[in-house]
Order: C-alpha cells, then sequence, then structure tokens
C-alpha cells in the first residue's frame, strides 16, 4: 500500500509526463484546473494513468469530482 | 462438392487525394461559433479543415480522390474490378455511391459497394480489398474513404463543428508478387452507440469526446500492440505511424504509451485537415509520400476508431 506521499509523488510524475506540470507545483491543495492549468482531456488521461498506475478504477462521474491533487490522493488511497 | 480457390498476393499500389478549394480556419469559424483559435489549437490541435461546397457531393469528392490514385498507380480504370467507397456521411443513405463513382470514373461494371465503419471504414475496406484479392475475386481493387461532415454538423454545437472537415483518400489495392499487407486487427464495442452518433435523420452529429478520448487512448493503443503482434513485428520495426486523424490530444496521448523508435514519422495531418472520418488515413497518407516523409519499402501500421464503436488496423509496405 502506498503511503499518501507516495501517491502524490507518483501523481506529480503523471501530471509532469502527460500536461507539462512542474512536480514541485503539485500539492494536495492545488486545483487541477485553475492552479495547474490542467483541461478536461489531460484529466482524463491523467485518470488512465492512475488506474493503471495503482490499479483504481475511475469513472467519468467519480472523475468529475476529482477537483484538487488532494481529492486524487484520497481517490486512490481510500480505493485502493 | 467443393471449389479450388487460388491463393494470390496483395499490396497497396499508390494514394490518391481530395481536398475541397475552400481552406476553414479557426479564425473564421470563431465568427460563427463560440471558440477562439486558441482554444481549438490547445484542445484538438487543429489549425485549418476543408468544407465542400454545397453543390459538391460525396461522390464528385470521392471520383477526385479515385481519379489521383488511378493515375499515381498508373492504371487504366478499365483494370479495376472492384469498389470500395467507406463513409458514413452520405447525403441519403440509397443509392450507396460505389456504383456511380465507378461508372464515372470509367470502371466498366466492377463489384460495388459502400462500407460504414465510421472512421476505421478505409481500415476495413482495405482489409476487404486485400481479401478479395488474396481469394481471387478481385485483381485490383480501389477503396475510398470519403466524408462530407458539412452534411452533418452545424453551428450550434462548438464541439463538432470545429473538429470535422469534407475529403476523400483513396487507395489501388493489385495483386502482387509479394504479399505487402498484413492480416487485420478488428473489433467492436457495441455497448456505448450514442457516445459518436446522429440522433436522427433531421438530427446532427453528437459526441462525448471525453468518452471517445478514454476509450481511443486506451484500449486503441493495446490494439496497436496486437497489430504487430499479429504479424510478428516489434513496434519499433513501424517506420511510419498513421491512427485516424482523430485529434491531436489523441495521437499524443497514445504515443505516450507507444514506444515507438524515434525516428519513425508519425502521421499529424489532422493539423490542416481537420477529422475527416474514414477518409483522414489515406488523407494522411497522401500528405506524407507526396512530402517524402513516408517513402517506398516503409512498414506502415495504420488504425482507425470511431463511431459504433468500431476500430480495425494492419501494417502495410509503403508502395
Amino acid at each position: 500500500m502506498p503511503t499518501k506521499q507516495e501517491i502524490q509523488d507518483g501523481l506529480a510524475e503523471i501530471l509532469e509526463e502527460v500536461a507539462g506540470v512542474m512536480p514541485e507545483d503539485v500539492s494536495p491543495e492545488k486545483s487541477f484546473t485553475d492552479d495547474l492549468d490542467v483541461d478536461s482531456l489531460s484529466m482524463v488521461e491523467i485518470a488512465t494513468a492512475v488506474e493503471d498506475k495503482w490499479g483504481v478504477a475511475i469513472p467519468d462521474d467519480e472523475l468529475a469530482n476529482i477537483k484538487t491533487v488532494g481529492d486524487a490522493i484520497t481517490f486512490v488511497d481510500t480505493h485502493q | 462438392m467443393t471449389f479450388e480457390v487460388q491463393r494470390h498476393h496483395s499490396a497497396i499500389t499508390a494514394f490518391g487525394a481530395y481536398r475541397p478549394a475552400r481552406v476553414v480556419t479557426n479564425t473564421e469559424l470563431a465568427e460563427v461559433v463560440d471558440t477562439s483559435d486558441e482554444w481549438i489549437r490547445s484542445r484538438v490541435g487543429i489549425t485549418t479543415r476543408y468544407f465542400a461546397a454545397p453543390d459538391e457531393s460525396i461522390a464528385d469528392m470521392a471520383i477526385a480522390a479515385g481519379h489521383a490514385a488511378l493515375s499515381a498507380a498508373h492504371v487504366d480504370p478499365a483494370d479495376i474490378d472492384l469498389v470500395i467507397v467507406a463513409s458514413c456521411t452520405l447525403e441519403t443513405p440509397i443509392p450507396g455511391a460505389a456504383a456511380e463513382v465507378a461508372h464515372r470514373l470509367g470502371i466498366d461494371s466492377p463489384g460495388a459497394y459502400d462500407l460504414n465503419a465510421a472512421c476505421a471504414g478505409f481500415c476495413y475496406g482495405l482489409a476487404h480489398a486485400s481479401s478479395a484479392i488474396q481469394n481471387g475475386d478481385s485483381r485490383r481493387a480501389l477503396v475510398i474513404g470519403v466524408e462530407k461532415f458539412t452534411n452533418w454538423t452545424d453551428d450550434s454545437d462548438r464541439t463538432t463543428y470545429i473538429i470535422f472537415g469534407d475529403g476523400a483518400g483513396a487507395a489501388v489495392v493489385s495483386r502482387s508478387e509479394q504479399q505487402l499487407i498484413g492480416p487485420t486487427v478488428w473489433g467492436s464495442c457495441g455497448d456505448r452507440p450514442e457516445i459518436i452518433s446522429i440522433p436522427d435523420r433531421h438530427g446532427v452529429l453528437g459526441m462525448d469526446g471525453r468518452a471517445v478520448f478514454r476509450w481511443a487512448t486506451t484500449e486503441m493503443r493495446d490494439e496497436v500492440i496486437n497489430i504487430c503482434e499479429q504479424s510478428g513485428v516489434k513496434i519499433t520495426d513501424i517506420d511510419v505511424f498513421v491512427p485516424h486523424q482523430a485529434n491531436m490530444r489523441i495521437i499524443d496521448a497514445m504515443l505516450r504509451g507507444l514506444k515507438f523508435r524515434d525516428d519513425t514519422v508519425i502521421a499529424r495531418d489532422i493539423e490542416l485537415s481537420g477529422n475527416t472520418s474514414a477518409a483522414s488515413i489515406p488523407l494522411a497518407l497522401s500528405s506524407l509520400a507526396k512530402s517524402g516523409q513516408a517513402t517506398t519499402g516503409d512498414l506502415v501500421l495504420v488504425i482507425g476508431f470511431g463511431a459504433g464503436l468500431t476500430f480495425a488496423g494492419q501494417l502495410f509496405v509503403m508502395p
């Protein structure tokens, strides 16, 4: 089971790869859309990368509720 | 009783393209729909697309592309015995376009039919033409992908109006000394017909872009690997990769999971032509051949995917 910090670090890697977000900008309170400039298609790609990395399923309706990095960390943490 | 079937080899011998005269820029679209050049470039990677003239029909465009392919192949129309037209945007469903296209090209009484596999249509047509030649049912076939999306989109929906364009692309497929078209990998997911659809005969095209994006960037990536495995080649053997030109973001996302060589040529014709569904793959191939980015002997992987949902793809050797 990854720790929350490990999930955050993994998310930062995915965000850098998919959307060119600098890893040091990734912290739990950041909004994907407003702070990290991640658009809806990149969110889909991030979701599928998260699914592959941690073996969780993120359906589109659940994805719509993931607004911040912290939301994503909590989702992965509770669906492990 | 049983029948003797002689087996033959098949190869693509030339491509042809037709793009309508009217080039439509993002700025021009932004005057009629709520969008901007920046938004379109960042979301779908398109800078221009072509719109057919109001009186320019599917058949007109198919004939122009077919004629270009026949000329490039140095083939007399009389030597074609099978014409397949792949399209999902016919003006009316009856009759299909293939017989008229053949007649107006001067092809005398070939086998002729249309197929609708949406954006995968060209790859399905190529599969059928190749099989028909291998079985001896045809000696030389013309496969045309053609779409006139302006028949079925309108400026009330910015999510589709900015993406789709009109055009036609064609390939001549002939009997050959060697087998230069690989086996086709195809499949479908019929549980989501609504995510790309024209809901009724008076309707316009609607699309759930996010759902399409997810399907295309995950499942189609696996199918690319499957196509390689079916032919026993490694992904690093591919010289030219031509995915359906759906959206630049889909192409980029597919590439992130596929380990092509650094010098593998990736088709990005969507930037200039928009999404032309069944026409997109042969249009992209024509451009790559014309620019010299794809050359004779190159190993090419094509994969079409779209409404249905349905997909198909194969490998072939570039003529």
